[in-house]
């Protein structure tokens, strides 16, 4: 039997709304179930993997950076590579590459490659379906 | 001057932040000195029911230790004297009895809105 493929086309950027969230669940459970996953992250969606996030301390909470514990994209993302890669399967997340430039945000962890919208339709192509999370 | 922050778009990235961003600016701002108060409407009223707990998020090998605690941060404002008022009409929308929510938000009913708005110079909805 074919492994499942799935494609995830996202839009919103991190920290901004529910949405990325939902999202990395549902790629999650993709990824626990041993599929192989394609992301393509669009406009804003460019910036969950962006190498440069950094964590910092939250003094309303009255906890410094280490005990914070501040949640980066970026670390979501590559915990979700290695969990593919440890299930059988394999995330391949690609970055729309114009979406970075106008973005700058061109510093992505290793395991992000970029794209054109082409190879959204060549992921939705060969993909059992394909999941559109849009910016609301 | 005297500033509400009116809260709306509830549980808006709260995991990625691990706190409510408005809450969390209002914490900052009372702490610099700011003399503010917070209006919890639609569905940011659900802040202030009792007992609610946020699991913690995991992705692979990636756990998160802080959750978000939106109703302890609420409860920190009250707390440090910010007036937290909730619409009533909210809460009944969303089968929020008084008795699930803590103890300190002040329930109001919306037609107490304007008189309320009026004795903040700055209103910013959020």
């Amino acid at each position: 039997m074919a492994k499942t493929t799935l494609t995830f086309a996202l839009m919103d950027p991190p920290y901004e709304d529910a949405r990325s969230t939902t999202a990395l669940r549902l790629v999650d459970i993709a990824a626990r179930r041993g599929y192989n996953v394609n992301v393509f992250a669009y406009e804003g969606a460019v910036f969950l993997p962006f190498a440069l996030q950094k964590p910092h301390a939250n003094a309303v909470h009255g906890l410094d950076v280490e005990a914070e514990d501040h949640p980066q994209t970026r670390e979501w993302v590559a915990a979700l590579i290695k969990e593919c890669e440890r299930n059988g399967g394999r995330l391949d997340w690609l970055n729309c590459g114009l979406c970075v430039d106008e973005r700058g945000a061109g510093d992505s962890i290793p395991g992000v490659r970029r794209g054109t919208p082409a190879d959204l339709w060549k992921m939705a192509e060969e993909s059992d379906n394909t999941l559109v999370i849009a910016a609301k | 001057m005297k500033t509400l922050n009116i809260v709306e778009s509830a549980y808006r990235a709260t995991l990625e932040e691990q706190d409510d961003t408005i809450v969390w600016l209002t914490h900052a701002m009372k702490g610099a000195g700011a003399k503010i108060d917070v209006l919890m409407r639609g569905n940011a009223v659900s802040y202030v029911v009792r007992g609610q707990k946020v699991p913690p998020l995991a992705f692979g090998a990636r756990q998160q230790r802080m959750s978000p605690r939106l109703l302890e941060d609420v409860a920190g404002l009250i707390a440090k004297g910010v007036a937290v008022y909730v619409v009533n009409e909210d809460l009944v929308e969303r089968g929020i009895e008084r008795t699930d929510i803590i103890d300190g938000p002040i329930p109001l009913v919306r037609s107490d809105l304007p008189e309320l708005l009026d004795k903040y110079p700055r209103v910013w909805h959020w």
